[in-house]
């Protein structure tokens, strides 16, 4: 039996080193189905990852309100907002409430029109509070961020993102310069942290200015947007305020018994978990890419299987002819398959750990990626799978003629 | 002694759209141990399909073949293999080498499906090389070699295992007379040797060097004689 293995593991290696081309074009098959495979699965889970934890910033006794607009009102093209009103409603009637970070958008989600220099651009511009950055820990790194002072006197002051100052070519150190948003000038005052891309999208486009400050600049009431986050005094309390702002947001927004909430107040977990499933969409749009990357891989070294073993049905009948049994040329024919997907899988691993230790150096925004051991077994299993059973069942099939069957084969 | 060969009403037939053509019909023949015949023929009378059966690499459509006594049809899938690998020596007219094996490598491959050592196996294909002159030849590909240095190796390959029956299809059908000449002085010294050989050819001087010449046609034995019966005639 051991002689028998040996023997054909001798006969295996021959084949794949005679059938060169051929090899190569399976291996090739299934280096590149592998990799695809790790790459995909281990970017879908950085990104998500890296999601995730921009949630766990926000503690467990934070919640966040804002406005809900349901799908079929956004089909009519009606969007909902809170309000100032609502702002003050929250402040002024809900008990166990420590802090309350507002978020103004006095132009809207889309935010307007600013300049400096010579230069135009547009840009976000949110009303913040000075406990802004401790919420969101979002720090400046030059500069200050909107104080107490600020908020006090709305001054017209505004800390920028990077983009904002990239985009309208302002100095390295643009302190002290003004930046008009609307129809004012605003002395810049700080600059934040970079933050990079998410999904391609700048997250450090935007400008800061006092909440005071974003309440006056207000120019059309209609399209003024804004959020709110706050954090309970008592965790254990959450539930109870979380109710307590649902009650006096229905009553402030004139919400009639049978109405739906037109705002949604969440905790950070429920936040979490409403993202989580955009991640989930993401990861299925994964699962399709890597399904496809799986079926073409797979064709490819089934195709390459099957043609392997139809030109080689000739060789399987001159071995019977010399009294080859059954046994003998499945062995070769399995072990054959065996050494060229794991080779082509375990090159695959390579060639895909590879791709992803070179992403962070061209995609530095991109935070770490870890490896996806389950991905890489299970498509090196995969790839195994198909190629022993492509490479086994037609060799079976040819074993099973009559040698002289196998011998007129062309 | 029983015969090597002993078959009764053998037929092949293959169905041809409606029609059955009989490529065997009724083939009853008996060879005993240390012939040397040749089977001649019209092209299409059987004498290939003949000898794919005798060489248990086709099954009959009907009739008993007794190889050594033993019924082949009552063989399984691994006694057949077995069979061929231990009893018959098969040589084809197109070589069937195996394309990518050192013609060392083509010798020994009977042995290893009978689980020979290396070591031994490699010494016996030298032997069977030396035999057929081409030791000098071992590590070449067939691809490397001339055609009669191809059937050679062919030969060498089924003489190897030391059969008990050597078959060859027209074996010297693809080589020319010089080449063919040598090679059928090869099958006489086998012969001498006391080995069993039946031989396909189209070649008169060829059937008249062997001990028994059977004409087929139709799928038919239509003549058998000894060459002392073609001497005196
Ligand atoms: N696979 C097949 N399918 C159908 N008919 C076949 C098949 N093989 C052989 N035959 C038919 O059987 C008959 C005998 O063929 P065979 O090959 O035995 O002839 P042969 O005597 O060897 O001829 P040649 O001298 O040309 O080699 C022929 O009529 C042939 O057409
Ligand atoms: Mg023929």
């Amino acid at each position: 039996m051991l002689l028998r293995l040996r023997e054909g593991a001798r006969a295996a290696w021959d084949g794949v080193i005679a059938n060169r081309s051929r090899s190569g074009l399976t291996i090739a098959g299934m280096v590149v189905g592998v990799a695809a495979i790790i790459v995909v699965v281990s970017i879908v889970q950085s990104l998500s990852q890296s999601i995730t934890s921009s949630f766990d910033s926000l503690g467990t006794n934070t919640l966040s309100v804002r406005a809900y607009t349901s799908f079929d009102e956004q089909l009519r093209g009606i969007t909902r907002r809170l309000t100032l009103s609502d702002h003050r409603a929250i402040l002024g009637r809900v008990d166990g409430v420590e802090q309350v970070t507002p978020v103004l958008l006095p132009f809207g989600a889309y935010g307007t029109r600013v300049a400096a220099g010579g230069k135009t651009g547009f840009t976000r511009v949110y009303g913040v509070t000075p406990n802004y950055q401790d919420t969101f820990k979002v720090y400046t790194a030059q500069g200050r961020f909107v104080n107490a002072a600020d908020e006090q006197a709305a001054r017209k002051i505004c800390v920028i993102g990077t983009k904002v100052r990239e985009n309208l070519d302002l100095p390295g150190s643009p302190i002290g310069q003004f930046l008009r948003i609307g129809g004012d000038w605003y002395k810049i005052v700080g600059v934040m942290e970079e933050k990079g891309d998410v999904f391609g999208i700048s997250q450090d486009d935007y400008v800061a200015i006092p909440f005071s400050a974003g309440e006056i600049a207000v120019a059309d009431p209609g399209k003024l947007d804004l959020s709110i986050t706050l954090s309970v005094a008592d965790p254990d309390a959450i539930e109870d305020v979380q109710h307590r702002i649902v009650q006096v947001l229905r009553e402030n927004r004139k919400l009639r018994p049978g109405d739906e909430d037109d705002f949604k107040v969440d905790t950070a977990k429920q936040l979490t978990q409403s993202f989580d499933r955009i991640t989930g969409a993401i990861a299925g749009v994964a699962v399709g890419l890597v399904g496809i990357s799986l079926l073409v891989a797979g064709i490819g070294i089934m195709n390459m299987m099957l043609t392997s073993v139809t030109e080689r049905t000739r060789e399987i009948g001159i071995c019977k002819a010399l009294g080859a049994q059954r046994g003998d040329i499945l062995l070769q024919f399995l072990l054959e398959a065996v050494l060229l997907s794991l080779f082509g899988g375990l090159l695959g691993v390579l060639v895909g750990c590879g791709i992803d230790l070179i992403i962070p150096i061209l995609v530095p925004q991109l935070p770490a990626i870890p490896i996806p051991v389950s991905a890489a077994v299970g498509s090196v299993v995969f790839v195994t799978a198909i190629g022993v059973l492509f490479g086994v069942i037609p060799a079976a099939q040819a074993a099973n003629l009559d040698p002289i069957e196998a011998l007129r084969h062309e | 002694m029983t015969p090597l060969i002993q078959c009764s009403a053998l037929t092949k037939v293959y169905r041809m759209g409606d029609a059955d053509v009989f490529a065997l019909d009724g083939i009853d023949l008996t060879i005993e141990h240390n012939d040397y015949v040749a089977i001649i023929g019209p092209s299409g009378s059987g004498k290939s399909t003949m000898m794919n059966i005798l060489g248990c690499l086709d099954t009959p459509s009907s009739g008993q073949f007794l190889l050594n006594g033993r019924d082949v049809a009552k063989m399984n899938d691994r006694e057949l293999a077995a069979t061929r690998n231990r009893e018959i020596g098969f040589i084809f007219q197109s070589f069937n080498l195996l394309p990518r094996a050192t013609a060392l490598e083509n010798v020994m491959r009977p042995l290893v499906y009978r689980g020979i050592s290396r070591q031994e196996r490699r010494e016996r294909a030298r032997e069977a090389l030396a035999l057929v002159g081409l030791e000098a030849r071992v590590s070449h590909l067939p691809n490397e070699l001339s055609g009669g240095q191809r059937q050679r190796v062919a030969i060498a390959r089924a003489l190897c295992g030391e059969p008990s029956l050597l078959l060859a299809d027209e074996p010297t059908g693809n080589l020319d007379t010089a080449t063919a000449d040598e090679i059928i002085g090869l099958f006489d010294r086998l012969h001498r040797a006391g080995n069993t050989i039946l031989l396909i050819t189209h070649e008169p001087t060829i059937a008249a060097r062997c001990k028994r010449a059977i004409t087929l046609a139709d799928g038919r034995i239509v003549d058998d004689r000894r060459r002392e019966q073609v001497l005196a005639a």
